[in-house]
């Protein structure tokens, strides 16, 4: 069995705002074992992106403070050390690859300038050893003519060539960890195969496992080997990629494979739409977060609020009813 | 037959139900450079010579990457652009030849919903409002109550709440916004409505609500729909028949099921073996076309078929002109010259 290279443990990040206390993360828990890929599933708000950026230590305080929790990575707990030990942990031993490359590389340096930055700073490297690394990063990355685009700018690279850049970057220091941020939402689906095949294939060479966060259930059925579905800052399923897809068990996670027509399907007469709103994380609603939407929901929901109950090795769902939602999952599957 | 060969694209179907005529639509925007004398350098050809129709009643989705000029065509069919050639014909009437007064009395028929619900609703005005400035602007009601009447009926057939009328679009979600962007096209009665990107801004589980909803509001009214997206999964289920574009020109035209069972045209095959589905045994065993490199400039487009640099079948012969649209089987439409060269039937998912 694979070494856990990072434990998530009841992680709580929480907005302090003028409407009240935003519960961005409630709560969550989960592992990534050495050279693994592991999905992140969610719809915008649900509080994928700041659970991520917790794990770097880039949450933005005030408002935001992580309140509570664990974050083991490589033996250490991440919330405990102190600004540069941190500091000298990302970017390094474990990176990040951002959603919008138009606005996450910086427009006055050169593509160049942005990664030997990185390597000078975290592997004493110099001047020029910097610089051949970064060649050899951004031709590894598939970018042609690497020597001179690396005196480019940003602005003279497309969409895809930008997340190229940022995955070099991403790279450049051989970290064990990399998370990736909806890599490719803001990208074309030509491109976003290219892009997901190379992250893919740059993993495996380097065993370095990644977390990759998208709100595209279909995106990471291809790549992950493990998925966490999360719903108002609750991790709400987990399981391997094959339980999630083919035997989902929580409302939610149902809910959101329904609604989205499928490609390979014959098309349905209309499609089955999750009713309602995504909640208003300052005013959750009591018991079950996802309650008021759900088409299962019993007295209990409203009252409780549901914990990850294990029901088998690889699979883990928060809902009261997931054992008689058994009969629904199986029609799910095939239809 | 004599007849036969005179199809084009255009008059795929009897001329009698089409709605909708594009002839060999041109839309150039000029690059200038000098600060006083601006002098034309070059052109960027957003889209260069599209043809197609829409039947009355029908949806037609039009698909393709950024920058492919997909909303471009959608809005020189508004006129909300000059075109700088070709032919709109709508309900007989060439909409390219009509005088402003003229064209603002046809946008009473034609209308729009626009791809970003956060930036197309002024933000000053209110709900009501919004969906109200169309009956407004084209004297539609003639009493204060008739006209309070039809915002409220109009917010209701779009799932909004009457009584919402009073707030202003940032009180509102992003589905909630596209609803209203709705209303305040259906405000006017229209018969075709260019929906551009109405979905892709929204999430997951909000789509599916607004898809719904166009598809009702089209049963309902006897809509007709030119849908534009660029998400292939969902054109495939509100299409009737679907367009795919590439740097300006269609590549392929097909009834809906026959295009994504049968494509025929390379970029189309790569298109839809790239979109991922949420499954993962079916992924395994998906062959996926990798499209190499990116989509040229429109500025400085290759020599002869377009798609040629990234397409895996090009030979010598495809560097020398842009193939026109041909029908390769009833009422489908490709402008490939290797159209056959695949291996017929190959399965793409």
């Amino acid at each position: 069995m694979a070494r856990t290279l990072l434990e998530v443990d009841n992680l709580k990040t929480h907005f302090f705002t003028s409407d009240g206390v935003v519960k961005a993360v409630d709560g969550i828990s989960y592992t990534v074992d050495e050279g693994e890929t592991l999905a992140i599933v969610g719809e915008s708000g649900c509080g994928k992106s700041v659970s991520a950026l917790s794990l770097m230590r880039l949450v933005a305080d005030p408002p935001g403070k992580i309140v509570d929790g664990r974050v083991m990575f490589e033996g250490q707990d991440l919330l405990q050390v102190d600004n540069a030990e941190m500091r000298s942990i990302r970017g390094n031993r474990m990176a990040m690859v951002f959603q919008e490359p138009m606005t996450s590389l910086n427009p006055v340096l050169t593509i160049g300038r942005q990664i030997t930055e990185t390597l000078e700073l975290h592997q004493n490297m110099n001047k020029s050893q910097a610089r051949e690394r970064a060649e050899e990063l951004v031709r590894m990355v598939g970018i042609a003519d690497a020597g001179s685009r690396l005196k480019d700018y940003p602005h003279q690279f497309s969409g895809g060539m930008r997340q190229r850049v940022m995955i070099a970057m991403a790279l450049s220091c051989n970290p064990r960890l990399i998370i990736a941020d909806e890599p490719t939402t803001a990208l074309d689906v030509t491109i976003q195969a290219q892009i997901l095949e190379l992250m893919q294939d740059l993993a495996q060479q380097f065993g370095t496992a990644m977390i990759i966060i998208t709100h595209n259930l279909g995106v990471v059925a291809r790549y992950a080997q493990r998925v966490v579905v999360m719903y108002a800052g609750k991790i709400i399923e987990t399981g391997t990629a094959q339980e999630i897809y083919r035997n989902p068990s929580h409302p939610y996670t149902l809910g959101l494979l329904k609604s989205v027509p499928r490609l390979d399907e014959v098309r349905k007469v209309s499609l089955d739409p999750i009713e309602g709103l995504p909640p208003d994380l300052v005013d959750l609603p009591p018991g079950c977060s996802f309650a008021p939407r759900c088409p299962y929901v019993y007295e209990r929901c409203t009252q409780e609020t549901p914990v990850l109950m294990v029901h088998s090795d690889a699979h883990t769902t928060a809902c009261w009813r997931h054992e008689e939602l058994q009969g629904l999952k199986t029609a799910a599957s095939v239809s | 037959m004599v007849q036969t060969q005179n199809r084009t694209a255009a008059s795929t179907t009897d001329a009698g139900d089409v709605l909708l005529e594009v002839k060999d639509l041109k839309m150039y925007f000029p690059v200038t450079s000098g600060i006083i004398f601006q002098k034309k350098v070059a052109d960027v050809k957003a889209v260069d010579g599209v043809t197609f129709s829409i039947k009355k009643g029908e949806t037609l989705g039009l698909v393709g990457e950024s920058g492919c000029g997909k909303t471009t065509t959608g809005r020189a069919i508004l006129q909300l652009y000059k075109p700088t050639e070709g032919h709109v014909i709508f309900e007989g009437q060439d909409l390219t030849k009509l005088k402003g007064s003229e064209m603002r009395a046809m946008r009473r028929k034609i209308q729009v919903i626009f791809q970003d619900p956060y930036g197309s609703l002024n933000p000053r005005m209110t709900c009501g409002d919004i969906v109200g400035e169309p009956l407004t602007v084209h004297k539609l009601t003639s009493s204060k109550g008739e006209y309070r009447d039809r915002v409220s009926e109009l917010l209701e057939v779009t799932g909004l709440n009457p009584y919402m009328a009073d707030r202003y679009p940032h009180e509102f979600s992003g589905g909630q916004r596209q609803r209203i962007g709705i209303a305040r096209a259906l405000a006017v009665n229209p018969s075709f409505i260019v929906c551009d990107e109405p979905v892709s801004a929204l999430d997951v589980s909000i789509q599916a609500q607004v898809i719904n909803l166009l598809e009702e509001l089209q049963e309902q009214f006897d809509l007709t729909y030119l849908f534009i997206a660029h998400d292939l999964s969902v054109v495939r289920h509100i299409s009737d028949r679907v367009a795919v574009m590439y740097l300006g020109h269609i590549v392929e035209l097909a009834d809906r099921t026959e295009l994504y069972e049968n494509p025929l045209h390379p970029y189309t095959r790569a298109l839809l073996s790239a979109v991922p589905i949420p499954d993962p045994v079916v992924e395994a065993q998906r062959t996926r076309i990798i499209l190499t490199g990116d989509v040229p400039s429109p500025m400085n487009p290759p020599p002869g078929c377009v798609f040629h640099t990234r397409c895996p079948i090009a030979i010598d012969d495809c560097q020398i002109e842009m193939p026109e649209l041909r029908e390769v089987s009833p009422d489908h439409w490709v402008a490939c010259i290797r159209a056959e060269g695949w291996n017929e039937g190959t399965p793409i998912a």
